[in-house]
């Protein structure tokens, strides 16, 4: 399970565009770079982040991204989003070796 | 405002002079002390001030959480015997590194959880530089964020201080440079492209862009001696906290800014 800090504004009101922050601890290690005995460290990357918004009436995806080798350590990802009704919103992280993770937040109107 | 124009724009006279003179004489030199945080780009101090962007947060979050979690023989977690770390800890690590009278020396902030963990928990000591040691420290450090440093002012730190200030001052390495030359005669100056800063520990643990990732003030030491091809100190060897409680007093009064971001 990897640390991951989640953050939205406070009671948002329906028809806002409010900032999702996003910021998970993983070393995205590029794969190219050499470890403290020479050899090379297997890559290790998160490869995909998506958010799926779910607002009482239906569920989409509401955001996606592809991350690559030049991406630095702990990712941070903001995205906009519309608010259209009190939810929750689910984040899933993918990349190498299996790694997942989901967190699910609730999206509650002001 | 010098003290000449305060005297031609406000007093005239023999009374002026005398008061000008007084305030002259009573004025402190300005403090030409800035935290590394200045020296940042505004990209790198946005990441610093905002805490949903600042990585190191991930860190605290660990440290808040061991908090809270039972540990060793004794069942205990820090908050059981703490409460709340918001009160119990605020201004403790600007107090740090601070005199232990059992074993007659300095203790870093890091040392004296360890030993809260050693003989109140009665757990296995937090291996320094780990995501539970740095997670823990940074903890109890951010809750005395904004406040100024202040190092005890006790007598029986003071050869500690002196040792650190030496060290401070002391050639090292094949380059043959000490701290002093860099952050004290050439702070503000360049090495390659980054500034030199004037080396206030005022932000540790930092979260470290060059480390992608969170390190101790004497990791960071021990990273600067190598560069000028030293042997390092050892991890919370006497030199090490020697030096962190030289720095820690010459930074009296700087605002604790724990969890940094620095490039």
């Amino acid at each position: 399970m990897a640390r991951t800090l989640i953050n939205l504004p406070p009671a948002p009101k329906q028809g806002d565009v409010i900032e999702v922050r996003t910021l998970i601890a993983h070393p995205m290690e590029s794969g190219y770079r050499p470890g403290a005995d020479g050899k090379v460290l297997p890559r290790d990357l998160i490869r995909r982040f998506s958010c799926l918004y779910d607002d009482g009436t239906s569920r989409e995806q509401v955001f996606q991204a592809e991350l690559h080798a030049a991406i630095a350590a702990n990712p941070y990802l903001t995205f906009p989003l519309l608010v259209t009704g009190a939810g929750t919103l689910t984040l899933v992280w993918e990349g190498d070796n299996g790694f997942t993770q989901t967190e699910s937040v609730a999206l509650r109107l002001g | 405002m010098t003290c000449g124009a305060w005297r031609t724009r406000r007093w005239g006279g023999v009374l002026g002079a005398a008061v000008w003179l007084m305030a002259c004489a009573s004025a402190p030199a300005p403090d030409t002390r800035r935290s590394g945080f200045d020296f940042m780009s505004p990209a790198t101090q946005a990441m610093q001030r905002d805490d949903s962007q600042n990585p190191a947060m991930l860190w605290v979050q660990e440290g808040a959480s061991l908090w809270e979690r039972k540990a060793g023989r004794s069942a205990l977690a820090c908050a059981d015997c703490h409460a709340a770390a918001a009160s119990s800890m605020r201004g403790v690590a600007s107090r740090y590194p601070a005199f232990d009278t059992a074993s007659q020396q300095p203790l870093t902030l890091g040392q004296r959880i360890n030993q809260c963990r050693e003989r109140r928990q009665q757990a296995g000591v937090l291996v320094p530089e780990s995501l539970a040691w740095l997670g823990l420290e940074s903890f109890v450090a951010m809750q005395s964020r904004g406040l100024p440093m202040d190092p005890p002012v006790d007598a029986r730190l003071a050869p500690f201080v002196q040792r650190g200030a030496q060290l401070f001052e002391q050639r090292m390495g094949q380059l043959d440079l000490s701290c002093a030359q860099c952050h004290t005669q050439r702070a503000g100056q360049r090495l390659g492209g980054s500034v030199i800063p004037q080396a206030h520990a005022t932000g540790y643990p930092i979260y470290r862009l060059e480390w992608q990732g969170m390190g101790s003030l004497q990791r960071r030491i021990r990273n600067c001696m190598t560069g000028v091809r030293a042997e390092p100190f050892a991890f919370g060897g006497p030199e090490m906290v020697a030096l962190e409680l030289y720095l820690a007093v010459r930074a009296r009064g700087l605002a604790v800014e724990t969890p940094a971001v620095r490039p």
